[in-house]
């Protein structure tokens, strides 16, 4: 039980993370699909600072460079979307896929070029923390508890702030509904554009690191993050683009994320004899369920996927 | 010159040549960033694939396992462009793939169908998956580029537990086709003889390019392919006048997957590769198609030398030097070029740009001549 707990918790943690980081992005008028991707190049930023920081560091210095870590590597990914979507108008899902398949390829090939340097014979691309780990886990009667968790509490209160009760929040909404009208009263809608996404890649790579740190102690950076930044957009959608239902909506992912992870120590649930793969696909479905019935009534921001033209004011 | 550089057709060929050789020296200098000693040697062997072997057989041989393995991808494109240009981002077209794999193998394997039969079973098991994302995104205005990816990952567990049943007993893969059902091996027609043999080499590969043949007619021939595509451009004026346009978003979607599908059947039918039940990401070969289509420029025929060049560096990327580098380096450089595909849009808009100052000066040169002319005469009258 207190396995499940935790794992819901920390899977919560990753799906509001990232969740954020779109709902910022998309209400200064950009889709961000290529969160998955900036998961993916926020975890290597962080996973690399693990393996090269000395370990006799002090756990809370590692915390704070390895999100350090996480976030740059994020932000400095998540520029790439914004200068093509932004400055050169580009297809915002073409884009966003195209950076999905960079992510996983890139970070493939750099922690295969680090391990074979290393070492000839590796030629994995797997790289392990089990020691830098520790400094994230604080254990209390069996519960793991994951600094990320507190983090992500921290991220959410910060982002529902500066989304409603800042003149920055407000100014970059109006970038998302109604650019045209922001930009006549001297807002600048580059500019807000830019601070979202960059936003986005901030907490879509603290994100990243967060689920690596998850459960396991290596990662096969192969595998990218195995869908987890789409659950995170369908986890935003379903929280209707507003920072507390987002909240809501994954610790409900989290839950259906970690049964996948731990019904084996469920004995009625191993007793209905179903298959691991329907535990695996659980997310997946749901996510496709609760779509169905939220999106009809959706509330995007109205600007949202269109690039800004000023000639067009 | 000019007249040539207006023409819609150059200006997208262009683009995509500038795509592919900023992908490639992008990828150079990553190659450069690991290791500089052997990084052109090793860009040299992505862009050579089979023409690393020295030998004239040889070289057939391994262009044969290239076409395989090309003609799959080109489904899959064919599947992206179709959805794209009724404005639907079909990023399905992976589960699709994955879908008529297992709809193919399983027939294949399990109840030992016949080759044809067993692809218009993945035909069937492709469309069954987009069905889904069309049904979605018509009455539940769900975005197909998420519910895509949620059925991405669905079809794959899916598909691993159902071939599970017909895997090897000691491997985790699939039954060979050669031993365990020859009828449902897509027959060669003689092709093979062509490529030293290479008993890979079947009919799938004339079966992709008539594929994408038909996919130019329906989309520019027809009253389906208008409507269709009238229904992309603006889905509210496509109501109006009279287009049952959620008729018509489900319909591209069910037809983007019955191609991803079939695109499934052509790799596994072939006995090129065996299905693996413990792969645990989704086949990049639907994403690779997203890849092929937009460095087409959306254009079926330009999709099938797209998905040639796509499948050239990607089996290229396994000649590499393996001691300095790893093969998804090619991975990486079709990455990027879609990356650069998204910038399509403005080199076009820039050589526009280009043409319109050009002219503007000749103009104003013009003038000025004629100017010059004239006060020349003025001058003259005045003498």
């Amino acid at each position: 039980m207190t396995l499940l707990l935790q794992y819901t918790l920390i899977f919560a943690s990753v799906l509001m993370l990232v969740a954020l980081g779109g709902c910022y992005s998309e209400h200064s008028g950009v889709i961000n699909l290529g969160l998955e991707g900036i998961m993916v190049i926020g975890a290597l930023g962080g996973a690399l600072m693990m393996r090269y920081l000395p370990s006799t560091l002090s756990p809370v210095l590692m915390v704070i460079l390895v999100i350090l870590g996480a976030v740059l590597f994020g932000v400095g990914y998540s520029s790439l979307l914004a200068f093509a979507c932004i400055n050169l108008k580009a297809d915002q899902t073409i884009v966003g896929t195209a950076l999905n398949m960079l992510g996983t390829a890139a970070a493939t090939v750099i922690v295969k070029a680090i391990n074979t340097a290393a070492n000839p014979d590796d030629v994995s691309s797997t790289i392990s923390y089990v020691q830098p780990k520790r400094a994230f886990i604080i254990n209390i009667n069996g519960f793991e508890f994951n600094w990320f968790m507190l983090i992500a509490v921290v991220v959410l209160v910060i982002a529902y702030v500066v989304l409603y009760k800042t003149k920055f929040g407000l100014r970059m909404m109006a970038c998302g509904e109604h650019p045209q009208a922001a930009n006549s009263v001297g807002i600048s809608v580059y500019k807000m554009r830019w601070a979202g996404v960059l936003i986005s890649g901030a907490f879509g790579g603290l994100g990243g690191i967060c689920y690596i740190l998850a459960g396991v102690s290596e990662w096969k950076f192969e595998n990218g993050v195995a869908g987890f930044g789409f659950l995170a957009l369908a986890v935003m959608i379903f929280g209707q683009w507003k920072p507390l239902r987002i909240a809501l909506a994954a610790l409900l992912f989290g839950f259906f994320r970690a049964l996948s992870n731990v019904y084996v120590g469920f004995d009625f649930l191993l007793a209905l004899n179903i298959p691991s793969a329907v535990y695996n696909m659980m997310p997946y479905i749901i996510s496709l369920l609760v779509l169905a019935f939220t999106s009809k009534k959706s509330r995007a921001p109205k600007a949202e996927g269109i690039p800004y033209d000023k000639s067009m004011r | 010159m000019k007249k040539l550089l207006k023409n819609e057709g150059v200006q997208s060929l262009l683009a995509s040549l500038l795509c592919i050789i900023l992908g490639l020296v992008i990828g150079y200098i990553v190659l450069l960033f690991i290791n500089p000693s052997g990084a052109f040697d090793a860009i040299i062997d992505v862009i050579k694939n089979f023409f690393n072997y020295s030998k004239s057989a040889l070289q057939m041989k391994n262009l044969g396992n290239t076409l395989a393995k090309t003609a799959p991808l080109l489904m899959c494109a064919l599947s992206v462009l179709f959805c794209y240009k009724v404005g639907l981002f079909n990023i399905g077209a992976a589960g699709q793939y994955v879908a008529g794999a297992c709809a193919s193998l399983y027939a294949a394997l399990a109840w030992g169908w016949g080759w044809l039969p067993c692809l218009l079973f993945a035909v069937a098991a492709g469309a069954l998956l987009s069905l889904i994302v069309g049904l979605l995104k018509a009455y539940f205005n769900v975005n197909e580029v998420i519910s895509g990816i949620m059925l991405n990952w669905i079809g794959l567990y899916t598909t691993n537990m159902i071939l599970n049943n017909v895997k090897e007993t000691t491997s985790p893969y699939t039954l060979h086709l050669s031993s365990a059902n020859p009828s449902a091996i897509l027959p060669s027609m003689g092709l093979d003889k062509l490529f030293t043999n290479n008993k890979y080499v079947s009919i799938a590969i004339p079966l992709a390019i008539l594929a994408a043949i038909l996919i130019m007619i329906v989309l520019d021939k027809t009253k389906l392919g208008f409507e269709l595509k009238a229904t992309g451009f603006n889905k509210n004026a496509a109501k109006y006048s009279g287009m049952a346009e959620k008729r018509n978003i489900i319909l591209t979607l069910v037809i983007g997957g019955a191609l991803a599908g079939m695109g499934g059947a052509l790799m596994y039918l072939t006995d090129y590769e065996q299905w693996m039940c413990t792969v645990s990401s989704v086949p990049g070969m639907g994403f690779n198609g997203i890849a092929a289509a937009f460095l087409g420029g959306l254009n079926p025929i330009g999709t099938i030398f797209a998905s040639y060049f796509i499948q050239h560096i990607t089996s290229g990327g396994a000649y590499v030097d393996k001691t300095m580098y790893c093969s998804q380096i090619s991975d990486l450089i079709s990455s990027l070029i879609i990356y650069l595909c998204g910038f399509v849009f403005f080199i076009k808009y820039a050589i526009n740009l280009y043409l319109a100052r050009h002219e503007s000066k000749k103009d104003t040169r013009f003038t000025e001549k004629e100017l010059s002319e004239v006060k020349a005469k003025e001058g003259g009258d005045a003498e």
